[in-house]
């Protein structure tokens, strides 16, 4: 029988190559999966790994994708250190886009394209606000917030569906469930022409930089994760667990607002039902494929962002399911565990 | 010469990064009391666990009466006639002593007839217990004879006990080893782990002692002296504390009819407590642990805040409803009983640990944040290190490497080296190794004479009588009057642990 046995000190250079072998061994189960479909596998690995980065366009597109991943999953790392578990991003991500549009169309024509910060704000709250009925909830009823920020992630979709086929619906809009086209004041500036990169991915990098900063050099952050390594510690030491609970879903809230915030205001350029994309559910797996780590995250972020891209290119190029996306995200969550496992224990054959 | 009852061969058992034993032999005549003595990380339990089954050795045999025994599992340790009383109980709290005891048996017997045995084993041997009791009404020294009968209904040839004096108090350790010595001129040999001496030579009459999974000495207890026997154990004799007398001065701590109902269910209420600890004395604070003690600590560290106004002072101030941050503003440091996940974060390194309760490398503090400058917590990290003899892979080792006497010596030096005016320590010692714990009880003395008001709070009675001024007891939530140590005897602290002290307290006021 195999058994599996704690080593007792973890290799840390493998702490860090466990990620990397567990990309590897996705490929390898997808090249698997390619020669089982009777599809080319060299073409099948082209359309997520080279495709998307092939050229500046492609490197465009990639970017447009990763800003939101990394956006969410910074705010999710934040509350995966305090052990809150929000896996309501998405929820929080169409607030976000909710309330941004709720101010992009009150813009007109004469509207300064400052607005775009009110817009950027609103995503903020929104998000803000539906994280905060989860912590809420918790804080005052300590009702589990891995239910409550799932929950209310169906929530948050049906009050889209509601919204755009109801009071914001376009009249002009030959009644599809959508809102009228922003303003173009309202835009998110695009950094090339050509290009759809916004600075989203400007916002998103000095996320990288604040969320490394309060995580690493400051007294909160550091009793934020206090909270969650032992919670027994943080009482000793006098950190304030309810302070920790809002902070964590206040933070991961507002971010996945103002993702939600920039891809209305940015790529989409109106509120659709189409909005939740899964980017919520996604970061999840960026956060832990990323170590938690603020720059870790910026390369798992491009890495699933790769994967949106190459089911996308499967799809209309070889003919292939575009659920390929979600099965080559699964299998490197699923690998990454596993390697992680092992860099914790080790087999054992034992009789 | 007789057969030996058990005889180990050799056993060899490594863990990854650790051989538990190496090589160990130790033989067990019938009718003998054999302690195994040795230092927390000594091999004991592994060695225990390899005779239950529990642990299958690398190498090495098993030779019980002179048969070679292949025990794979504690069932068929039972079968062979071999029982074990664990440190800590498996009974269920919420039903009575029979069926825990019927839970542990084969089915065919009723319940009636397992009551029937547990009232003849206990009238045989003294062990006074009502099987009809539930067991949570039952005080550690019951639970612990339920363990024993329950071990003894099997009839065993060997018994082994674990530490079971630890949660005894010293009447009831005099009628536990009434009951061994019976047993044991019964015919039934008794392997006896402890790492405390006197018992032992009062006990045994063989001992094996285990340093660093390797038999260092065997040897009649009764024929050494403490001395002797401790350097068998660590290879050196303990160092002598020097108690300086000294007039204390201020009160630093007070404590007024502090009554707290308790937080869970399974915790003790405090009722209208009296306690004052003064500058440059050693308050012991004695008595079986869930007897309040956590409780009590929760209160005046400020992990609980339900204080009622005015019963907890520190230093004048009210301190009763203050967060564990206010009242280091006020100078009180503590120290948990646990080391592990409330004194350290386990997988955090030393350096960041210090933050838990240190704030001299934080830069603008305010709103309980500010700036964290790393070299500077490195080097007060390293600083304690270096005064207080850590062993530790630098200030960046995580917590969870050091041993528990090292890391307890961080714990211990990142609280006194903040200068408090009041420490608090819970159980100081507990499971350190002796060089260490007389590292950290020499710490508390020269804290008390540069004047800090210190509150030890033990189990082990020959650690407060070494470093208190004054005494207090604790039972069922409530605390004795103070005696000065001078006056005290273990026999009489021994009483107040049963909560005994009421007649005696009106009599001397």
């Amino acid at each position: 029988m195999l058994k599996l046995e704690a080593r007792p000190q973890p290799s840390p250079a493998w702490t860090y190559g466990s990620p990397l072998l567990a990309l590897l061994v996705t490929v390898l189960i997808g090249v698997l999966l390619f020669v089982a479909l009777g599809k080319d596998p060299v073409a099948g690995l082209r359309v997520f790994f080279w495709d998307p980065i092939k050229s500046p366009y492609a490197l465009g597109e990639l970017t447009v994708k990763a800003t939101p991943l990394l956006l969410i999953a910074l705010g999710l790392a934040v509350c995966f250190r305090s052990n809150v578990w929000n896996i309501g991003a998405e929820g929080q991500y169409v607030l976000g886009a909710i309330a941004a549009s709720g101010v992009a169309l009150m813009a007109d024509k004469g509207s300064s394209s400052w607005i775009v910060l009110p817009v950027l704000l609103a995503g903020v709250l929104g998000g803000m606000f539906w994280a905060g009925i989860t912590a809420w909830l918790r804080d005052r009823f300590n009702a589990n917030e891995i239910l409550v920020s799932l929950m209310l992630v169906y929530v948050a979709v049906m009050l889209l569906s509601f919204i755009v086929s109801g009071p914001w619906k376009d009249p002009q809009g030959y009644n599809f469930p959508q809102s009228r086209t922003f303003d173009a004041a309202t835009r998110i500036p695009r950094l090339f022409a050509g290009s759809r990169v916004s600075i989203g991915i400007f916002i998103a990098l000095a996320g990288v930089a604040c969320v490394w900063v309060f995580l690493f050099r400051t007294r909160a952050g550091f009793a934020q994760q206090v909270g969650g390594l032992a919670p027994a510690a943080a009482r000793y030491a006098g950190f304030s667990s309810r302070r920790a609970l809002w902070v964590a879903l206040l933070v991961s809230g507002g971010m996945a607002g103002l993702a939600g915030a920039l891809e209305v205001a940015g790529p989409i350029g109106q509120l659709t039902p189409y909005v939740p994309a899964g980017y919520g559910f996604a970061a999840i797996i960026v956060a832990y494929v990323g170590r938690l780590h603020p720059v870790g995250m910026v390369l798992s972020a491009v890495l699933m962002s790769m994967f949106y891209i190459g089911g996308e290119l499967a799809q209309s190029r070889l003919g292939m399911p575009r659920s390929l996306t979600g099965v080559f995200q699964g299998l490197l969550l699923f690998t990454l565990l596993a390697c992680d496992t092992l860099v914790n224990y080790r087999l054992r054959w034992a009789k | 010469m007789t057969t030996p009852r058990l005889q180990l061969t050799g056993i060899t058992k490594r863990y990854p990064g650790v051989v538990a034993n190496s090589d160990v032999n130790l033989a067990v005549q019938p009718g003998q009391v054999h302690a195994v003595l040795g230092e927390n990380g000594a091999g004991k339990s592994t060695l225990m666990k390899v005779i239950y089954g529990a642990v299958k050795p690398d190498s090495g045999s098993v030779l019980f009466n002179g048969q070679p025994a292949h025990i794979r599992n504690p069932q068929e340790a039972r079968a062979l006639g071999i029982s074990m009383v664990f440190q800590h109980f498996s009974l269920f709290d919420t039903i009575t002593v029979a069926e825990n005891v019927w839970l542990g048996l084969s089915k065919s017997l009723s319940l009636t007839a397992v009551t029937q045995s547990i009232a003849t084993k206990a009238a045989e041997y003294g062990l006074d217990i009502d099987p009809s009791r539930p067991v949570h009404t039952l005080s550690v020294g019951e639970m612990q004879r339920v363990e024993i009968i329950r071990a003894l209904l099997t009839n065993p040839q060997l018994l082994i006990l674990d530490e079971p004096t630890s949660v005894l108090t010293p009447q009831a350790v005099e009628k536990l080893f009434v009951v061994l010595k019976k047993l044991a001129s019964e015919g039934c040999s008794i392997l006896y782990i402890s790492h405390k001496l006197h018992e032992i030579r009062e006990l045994c009459t063989a001992c094996t002692v285990l340093r660093g999974g390797r038999v260092t000495g065997v040897c009649n207890p009764a024929e050494e002296s403490n001395a002797s026997l401790s350097r068998l154990m660590i290879g050196a004799e303990p160092p002598q504390l020097t108690h300086r007398a000294q007039q204390p001065g201020a009160p630093v701590l007070e404590v007024r009819g502090l009554s707290l109902p308790r937080a869970d269910q399974f915790g003790v209420d405090l009722l209208g407590l009296d306690l004052q600890v003064r500058a440059g004395e050693v308050v012991g604070l004695a008595g079986v642990s869930g007897n309040g003690q956590k409780e009590l600590l929760y209160a005046l560290s400020g992990e609980d805040m339900r204080a009622p106004a005015g019963a907890i002072r520190i230093a004048g101030t009210d301190a009763g409803a203050l967060h564990p941050g206010a009242r280091r503003k006020l100078g009180l440091h503590f120290v948990p009983e646990e080391r592990l996940g409330r004194g350290a974060v386990p997988t955090l390194g030393l350096a960041h640990n210090l933050l838990l309760t240190r704030q001299e490398a934080i830069s603008h503090p305010r709103w309980g944040g500010g700036w964290i400058r790393v070299r500077a917590l490195e080097q007060q990290a390293a600083g304690i290190i270096a005064r207080f003899n850590v062993k530790a892979g630098g200030p960046r080792a995580v917590a969870r490497s050091l041993s528990g006497g090292n890391l307890q010596k961080f714990i211990v030096g990142r609280e006194i080296d903040a200068a408090p005016k009041l420490f608090i320590v819970s159980q100081p010692t507990w499971g350190v190794d002796v060089g260490a714990a007389a590292q950290i009880r020499g710490e508390i003395l020269a804290l008390r004479d540069a004047g800090c008001a210190v509150l030890v709070v033990s189990e082990e009675l020959d650690e407060l009588f070494e470093l208190s001024d004054r005494l207090h007891v604790m039972a069922r939530g409530r605390l004795s009057p103070s005696i000065a140590v001078a006056d005290a005897t273990v026999e009489q602290i021994g009483e107040w642990m049963s909560g005994l002290w009421q007649g005696e307290a009106h009599a001397q006021a």
